[in-house]
């Protein structure tokens, strides 16, 4: 081995082959670089296109009319009662007001077609503006009504082939473009409405409230719950078989399909005890089922972290078990099981699948007002909208995405928030 | 009387009953808290617990039970040719009776014995309603009255009160088994239904799915065929789709995040790609349906191949983006495990980083990394809404990725959607494949917490 000239081959053998080995240390490294890049190159390609789908949802096309409100039509009798007002035609009032904009209209099919620019919804607009004015019955009104999802988008991609809109209802919206009747406005009906069949109609507010509901079920009863396994599991469990029972059930629930709480839930919760289908309430007892196991392991993992130091002092200045626990340790983790809960609340507020088990997929147009209604969650909106054939729709769909996102987005900044402020080494 | 307005005295009598407690005893150690055996508190505690426990818990199992027991009573006491009928149409009969008792419109003309059983519905459903606030009210101030007549200063309240905690801490984590108990009991008890009209074998080892049930005997084209393989195969397209993208990609992102990234790096890049696992996955179907599979089906056609619009390939591909950061942490987690002085040893001795990866750092994580891949592979059997929004409902049986199949989860949800009757083998076909998936998912688990556990022991 001493020999020189040995080391001397040696050494030369290492270093014919050394830019090859640096040549493979550099693509591995390269192929690392790569797959990072195509995940998150993957995520920013979804949330743009997302995003640029998204934006067209959040504005809507008005027509602004002079409409006539002629007291013989709305109110003939004068008295003004609001459940009289209620009932009067305000979609031949519009009619009416779209035929004087439009006097050339004459042939009957021009006129049912001038009259579809607008939304089945604009009635409604004209009959909340004479409720809320009654002392203007009698006079002409200047105001913007929802257009019809066609115009919308013949509005916001004028030159886009997708339009279903004819020749001469181009013409008049073109018109009305020129005098300054037609613009778009901030979407604020898509937060204030329940779902619709007309796109141009629909919001996400009756999904709201149902999410809202959901998670406030889920949060009550998973909070106490998993807090309370928690701290059984890790200060006072025997090491025993049924301890061990207990853990692996829970790790393994933790990688259940989700769908399978949902068969759960339409078994036990909806055909056995009876409780009311697509009810917020049966979808948090599902999702609090499903999150349980994240909130024990979350809360698992902060009791461990408490050091023993602290139950001992506390045990040795008298406390019992219970007292040290809840007095001392519990508060010490609390922290780091809010991280957990919050993490498992965005887990719960992003299911769809269980909750298509609960029929929560009907078509609900009431925003649910307690946690017995039958509702439905924006991402079970999402799956609904997602289904539609039209645009509008789609649009839609991808501007709830985007407000789902900005709650998940919320919920994970605080739980990384709390974790850092809280956070202590001991 | 409402049922929330029910719990809310309670918890008032409750909170009154502490109150009670402490000044009682209070009272009766002469305002001297060192003649107790255990804090004011503590006495106040179990007089509340004695008196709002008991019927809380009474309340719940009245909660439970009423409707179900009523039935049964109200079945019970119908003429012997009704009540040996079909269970089909027994529960078309309850639903009438229910609906009668309720004064709701039913279908058909109610004739005199369901009169009658809607009669005895109602003056039972009457008798329960009025039940629990006075039996309630009562077990309240009874439990009140014993709590207090048990205090006296030597009375050992605190242990007391922490056997009830302690019990209810148990109670919260035997959930998680009843959890358990409750999907295998509920999800066994319809699919052993289901097997009593459709065969096991036929079931495991048919070779058609098409769960369409003829309503009328001369009905074409409706033969219902109930055979589970093409839908197994349709969920292993899919899957091992899934997993040809997330394993190489999640852990040669793992690698370089354990191995070649520095730690400012690491810190941004770990948290953005985990972002991956939280998107809801209804987000990750809208994309697919939308964005994804359009794009697979022109690249297909761009190279002249017959793509379907519901392909395999676009549902596998967004599902095996969804599952990267699965891998990827956990095989980042266990390379991270591996201890030190292998890497420097081998550094040591001349190997280049990448060798040092592939010959000693590798091999020495791989039952970690495999337990990683396998929850993976878990999580894509199981993964219901890409599938549902990008794959088709059709069941094939084929093995080009660019044809549309179904999966178990597809099915699960085409057949439970909508309106349903629950003895049809239609519906309750859904719960025996949600046995299947739920018996194949917890297999993979299993397996996957064994391999990681054993290599977990293998270093600490």
């Amino acid at each position: 081995m001493n020999n020189p000239g040995t080391n001397r081959t040696i050494r030369e053998a290492v270093q014919r082959n050394l830019a090859r080995r640096h040549r493979r240390d550099r693509r591995l490294r390269r192929l690392g670089l790569a797959a990072i890049l195509l995940g998150l190159g993957f995520l920013a390609l979804m949330f743009a296109s997302i995003a640029t789908l998204a934006q067209d949802a959040f504005w809507q096309t008005r027509i602004q009319l002079q409409v006539t409100l002629d007291p013989q039509k709305i109110d003939p009798a004068g008295s003004r009662d609001p459940q009289r007002l209620r009932q009067a035609d305000y979609g031949a009032l519009l009619k009416q007001a779209l035929r004087t904009r439009f006097p050339g209209v004459r042939k009957h099919r021009d006129k049912r077609r001038l009259y579809r620019l607008l939304s089945s919804g604009a009635a409604y607009e004209l009959q909340a503006l004479v409720l809320r004015h009654p002392e203007r019955i009698g006079q002409t009104v200047t105001a913007w009504f929802t257009a019809d999802d066609d115009v919308d988008f013949w509005f916001k991609h004028p030159r886009s082939a997708g339009t279903r809109l004819d020749e001469k209802q181009k013409h008049w919206l073109a018109q009305l473009r020129e005098a300054g009747a037609l613009a778009r406005f901030f979407n604020l009906d898509f937060f204030r409405h329940g779902d619709s069949r007309e796109p141009e109609l629909a919001g996400i507010r009756g999904a709201l409230m149902g999410s809202f509901y959901t998670i406030l079920v889920t949060l009550g009863l998973s909070l106490p719950l998993g807090i309370a396994a928690a701290i059984y599991l890790e200060e006072f469990a025997p090491r025993n078989r049924w301890t061990d029972f207990i853990e692996v059930n829970i790790n393994n629930l933790a990688a259940v399909p989700s769908i399978v709480f949902g068969l759960l839930g339409l078994a036990v919760f909806i055909n056995f005890f009876g409780l009311p289908r697509s009810s917020p309430l049966v979808a948090g007892l599902v999702l609090t089922l499903m999150t349980l196991p994240t909130l024990i392991i979350a809360g698992r993992a902060a009791l461990k972290s408490v050091p023993p130091s602290i139950r001992e002092a506390a045990l040795g200045v008298g406390a019992s078990k219970m007292q040290t626990v809840f007095h001392h340790v519990l508060p010490l983790a609390m922290p780091g099981m809010l991280t957990g809960t919050i993490i498992g609340m965005a887990q719960a507020l992003g299911e769809t699948a269980p909750l298509l088990m609960i029929g929560m997929v009907a078509f609900i147009v009431d925003v649910p007002q307690g946690v017995l209604d039958p509702a439905t969650v924006l991402p079970v909106q999402v799956y609904l909208w997602a289904d539609s054939p039209e645009r509008a729709f789609l649009e839609r769909t991808a501007a709830a995405i985007l407000v789902l996102l900005a709650f998940l987005v919320a919920m994970n900044l605080a739980a990384i928030r709390l974790r850092r402020r809280f956070e202590r080494k001991w | 009387m409402s049922i929330s307005l029910i719990v809310v005295l309670l918890l008032m009598l409750s909170l009154a009953a502490w109150w009670l407690g402490r000044r009682a005893v209070i009272g009766m150690a002469s305002g001297d808290p060192r003649r107790l055996h255990s804090l004011p508190r503590y006495h106040g505690y179990y007089v509340a617990l004695l008196t709002g426990l008991p019927a809380l818990l009474l309340l719940v199992l009245w909660l439970g039970l009423d409707e179900p027991v009523i039935t049964r009573l109200v079945l019970a006491s119908l003429p012997e040719s009704l009540r040996n009928l079909p269970e089909s149409q027994l529960s078309l009969l309850v639903n009438d009776i229910r609906n009668l008792a309720t004064g709701n419109a039913t279908s058909g003309v109610a004739d005199p014995v369901l009169q009658q059983a809607a009669e005895h519905y109602r003056r039972l459903l009457g008798i329960s309603r009025l039940l629990p606030p006075t039996a309630l009210l009562l077990l309240a101030l009874g439990g009140m009255a014993l709590g207090l007549k048990r205090t006296h200063p030597g009375h050992r309240a605190r242990p007391a009160v922490e056997r009830v905690v302690r019990w209810g801490l148990l109670a919260s984590a035997t959930i998680a088994i009843l959890t358990t108990l409750g999907i295998v009991l509920s999800v066994l008890f319809e699919a052993l239904r289901f097997f009593q009209s459709v065969p096991l074998a036929d079931f495991l080892f048919g070779l058609e799915w098409s769960p369409q049930i003829a309503i009328r005997a001369d009905q074409v084209g409706a033969s219902g065929a109930f055979g589970v393989i093409p839908l197994v195969a349709g969920t292993a397209i899919i899957a091992a789709i899934a997993l040809l993208v997330a394993v190489p990609v999640g852990l040669l992102s793992a690698i370089y995040l354990a191995e070649f990234a520095g730690s400012r790096v690491r810190a941004w890049v770990k948290p953005l790609l985990e972002i991956l696992a939280g998107i809801p996955t209804v987000v990750y179907g809208f994309f697919a349906a939308l964005v994804v599979a359009p794009l697979v089906r022109a690249a297909g056609e761009h190279l002249g191949l017959e793509v379907s619009s519901e392909s395999a390939l676009a549902a596998g591909l967004v599902m095996g983006i969804m599952i990267i950061p699965f891998v990827s942490s956990l095989s980042d987690d266990v390379i991270n495990a591996v201890p030190r002085a292998l890497r420097d040893g081998s550094l040591a001795l001349g190997a280049t980083r990448a060798e040092t990866i592939t010959r000693v750092v590798l091999p020495a994580a791989l039952p970690g990394i495999v337990g990683g891949v396998l929850l993976a592979a878990s999580r894509a059997i199981g993964e219901t809404m890409i599938v549902v929004m990008a794959a088709g409902v059709g069941a094939r049986l084929t093995a080009n990725p660019l044809e549309s199949v179904t999966t178990l989860t597809v099915q699960i949800v085409t057949l439970l959607v909508g309106d349903q009757e629950f003895d049809s083998p239609k519906t309750l076909a859904a719960f025996a494949l949600g046995l299947l998936l739920f018996l194949i998912t917890l297999a993979l688990n299993v397996l996957a917490l064994y391999v990681v556990r054993r290599y977990r022991e293998a270093y600490e």
